[in-house]
């Protein structure tokens, strides 16, 4: 038994509602806690001032430089400088990174929460922003121990600060046909190239990787990572009659026109007779009846996955499968938001030596941004300040019309290397 | 004396496929489609004609050890043991009988958690760590979204949006919550309050300048003390000084508000990602449930469904019917803030004579 909980009517009305609520989660832990009863007396005291009264500091553990989320209370006696909440005067969280996918087997889950019983508050995101399990509520006392478990049961912390950040991959593969890629291995081969970097924080700042199967991004890879991997294929769309005829035969000719054919954004779908269909070598055709089928220009087609979205399995990924990568997402800093950028129009990812290559090139991005950066620049901030092109050509990259919505608009700029520049494209095409 | 002897950490990431169900480890990249049986399910078909149902249900995100047991209880019991997270903290039960669908989703549903997510409906709200946990937060999150899936709990459980929404809350501007369909974000209204005592010991002084995304922020000298001064008639009061130096406090009980904003899509599908924009500001920061926020959030939505195409997400479907139509549909107010002035707002302008009436 715990002692007697602080009042909390504010957060009480937090209870009431169908949503399952973390208030009553709070207060099942505050029954065996006084540390969770503080808690709970500390947040009621943000809701009723409207204020937060945590600080950081440095709390870590032996070997790392980073990974665990130090809080002090600054809820504190106006005469004595005591903590108010002395049970919950530090509240530290731990990071630990989640297999990808976020697949678990029951006896993990149970062993995580054995654990943080035991050392912690009991309290346990599934997850956070960037990914990662999150340990909430430890004393720093705590911190290590709590820590040995978790390692010693197969588990490894997770980035914070100015560091790689663990990264994050969508189901894919293990249970989506739309994956273009092994996302789980991309993830990990990555995750295992920079553990260094990932524990003990020496960047300019923050660096993300995210692995999503395909166009729909569910991972939010180009807009929330430093280094996206989108998976895409560069021949033909896959197509299946069968399923086709099933879907047209459920969803009829209002929907196949309306939601299928005038949604594809560069009009590469078209409604033809099945007798009609074009013969080209870029052409995918799948019949959705007797007399009518669909025809789709493959190089007209940009992935962008919405006709595959609606007519599952009847439209599907080619074959010659890999991945987009661009660079660049963040959130609002010094610049504002920005989206990645594409780097890299096409990597092919079958092999092991591809994936290889993947690592490679994203060691290349990490160490030019390591050296080209400024501090508390995040890559996105960087390649605007330098330009896309200094940073592709740093990296040795190619550039291709693919990286830009269109050309320049604007003449300022300097050509007077044009000729080395229309020898090194006409060597490109000739590759 | 020795130090006592401290453990080494053993570095090294997980086996990507430790604990995958025995049938998506066995269909690893193989599958063929899938369909919604209903909302909340998803089943999957492989090309070796293997099934499996996913069963998807809200949680709260921050739970507690035994909200999680009983989770795993429920997995043992009513699935084959193997579950996952969404990138929204659902949690889905990946069963290989299709018979375990019904029972399954009625014990979740018991115990509280709702089945749903999937498809065309409203999922849970990504979102940040608010007073609960953040060093520098506006407001709370965990709370924010309380509330919010409370008001949307049958959005959630049923696939009538024309298509899916996703949604994100971020306790500061910062935006940790993310691009979302709709996202409601901290807007601060008044330049930082410093105190002068702290800031020499605090912070370090040229980080603080740097920081500022508008050159604001210089050194001063403050009854002889060396602190920051703030050019108010610069400020944008962002808050990125705050997290550098605590003494600028931007966080205001009142002058913190809330804004909303539409159209963020993560998604390539159709159009190119695209970033959310405001459409609202000045919101009270009303803990404990945020009704005002609630209702601005539940008004778009209801326009939206009640309007939008199938398959339009609010990006798509703002795109169709254009910005005034959106303001006079949704009866949100359009203010002399919503003009951008940021650097590349010229894009966002409109340099041509394509006007709606």
């Amino acid at each position: 038994m715990a002692k007697q909980p602080h009042a909390t009517p504010l957060l009480d009305q937090l209870e009431s509602g169908p949503w399952p609520s973390f208030v009553t989660g709070l207060k099942r832990l505050a029954q065996d806690k006084d540390y969770v009863v503080d808690l709970l007396g500390h947040l009621e005291h943000s809701y009723k001032t409207r204020k937060g009264y945590w600080k950081g500091g440095t709390v870590g553990v032996f070997g790392y430089g980073g990974g665990v989320i130090p809080r002090f209370t600054e809820i504190k006696d106006e005469k004595t400088g005591a903590p108010v909440f002395k049970d919950a005067a530090e509240f530290h969280t731990l990071r630990i990174m989640p297999p990808p996918g976020m697949h678990y087997d029951t006896a993990t889950l149970r062993k995580f929460c054995d654990i943080w019983e035991k050392y912690g508050s009991g309290l346990i995101a599934l997850h956070g922003q960037t990914g990662d399990i999150m340990l909430q509520g430890c004393t720093t006392e705590n911190v290590q121990p709590a820590w040995d478990e978790i390692n010693q049961m197969g588990f490894d912390m997770g980035g914070a600060g100015p560091s790689v950040r663990t990264g994050m991959s969508c189901v894919g593969a293990a249970r989506c046909e739309q994956s273009c890629y092994d996302e789980g291995m991309a993830h990990q081969k990555i995750v295992n190239n920079f553990l260094d970097d990932i524990h003990r924080p020496a960047l300019p700042y923050k660096f993300k990787f995210k692995f999503s199967g395909c166009g729909n991004d569910c991972m939010n890879a180009i807009q929330r990572s430093d280094m996206a991997v989108i998976g895409t294929w560069r021949d033909n769309m896959g197509t299946d009659e069968a399923l086709a005829r099933k879907w047209f035969a459920k969803h009829g000719m209002n929907e196949l026109v309306n939601d299928v054919i005038n949604m594809c954004p560069t009009r590469a779908i078209q409604l033809k007779d099945a007798a009609a269909v074009g013969q080209d070598a870029h052409i995918s055709s799948v019949k959705v009846s007797d007399a009518q089928a669909l025809e789709i220009s493959n190089k007209d087609c940009v992935r962008c996955m919405h006709c595959i979205n609606v007519m599952t399995g009847a439209l599907a990924p080619g074959n010659d499968k890999g991945a987009t990568i661009l660079v660049g997402g963040h959130g609002h800093l010094k610049i504002g938001a920005t989206l990645g950028t594409v780097v890299v129009p096409f990597m092919s990812l079958k092999q092991d030596e591809d994936y290889d290559k993947m690592v490679e090139l994203a060691k290349n991005i990490v160490d030019f941004f390591a050296e080209n950066a400024l501090e508390h620049e995040r890559i996105g901030e960087m390649i605007e300040r330098i330009g896309l092109v200094n940073f592709v050509e740093g990296l040795g990259l190619e550039v291709d019309p693919n990286m830009v919505n269109c050309p320049r608009s604007n003449p300022y700029v300097r050509t007077d290397g044009w000729d080395e520049e229309v020898a090194k494209a006409a060597a490109r095409k000739a590759a | 004396m020795a130090q006592p002897q401290m453990r080494k950490p053993v570095e090294y990431f997980l086996d990507n496929k430790k604990f995958l169900h025995p049938k998506l480890a066995a269909n690893y990249g193989n599958w063929k489609y899938h369909d919604r049986p209903r909302p909340g399910v998803l089943h999957h078909v492989a090309k070796t004609g293997d099934e499996v149902w996913t069963v998807r249900a809200g949680t709260a995100r921050q739970m507690d050890v035994f909200t999680i047991r009983k989770l795993c209880d429920i997995a043992d019991r009513f699935a084959e043991g193997r579950v996952r997270f969404t990138i929204r903290s659902n949690i889905e039960y990946i069963v290989s009988e299709e018979s375990k669908v019904g029972p399954l989703i009625a014990e979740l549903e018991r115990n509280g958690f709702p089945v749903g997510g999937t498809g065309n409906s409203v999922s849970m709200v990504a979102h940040t760590q608010g007073w609960l946990h953040c060093d520098i937060p506006g407001t709370d999150a965990s709370g924010v979204v309380k509330s919010m899936m409370d008001a949307l709990f049958e959005d959630f459980k049923n696939e009538e949006m024309p298509n899916r929404v996703r949604l994100s809350t971020s306790c500061c501007e910062i935006n940790c919550g993310g691009q979302a369909d709709i996202a409601v974000i901290i807007q601060h209204t008044k330049p930082p309050k410093i105190n002068h005592d702290l800031v020499a010991n605090v912070c370090e002084r040229p980080t603080v300048v740097a920081r500022c995304p508008v050159a604001a922020i210089r050194p001063a000298l403050v009854n002889g003390k060396p602190s920051l001064e703030v050019d108010e008639k610069k400020c944008i009061c962002c808050g990125a000084c705050y997290p550098p130096c605590p003494p600028m406090q931007i966080n205001d009980p009142e002058h913190s508000k809330l804004a909303i904003w539409v159209g963020g899509k993560n998604s390539n599908a159709r159009s190119k990602p695209s970033f959310h924009k405001m459409v609202a500001a000045g919101l009270p920061n009303n803990a404990p449930r945020w009704p005002e926020v609630n209702a601005v959030v539940k008004n778009i939505l209801m326009v939206y469904k009640a309007d939008a195409r199938p398959w339009e997400r609010m990006a798509d479907w703002i795109d169709r019917i254009g910005w005034p139509r959106f303001f006079e549909k949704t009866g949100l107010p359009f203010t002399k803030y919503m003009i951008d002035d940021w650097r590349g707002s010229r894009y966002n302008l409109n340099a041509s004579a394509h006007v709606r009436f």
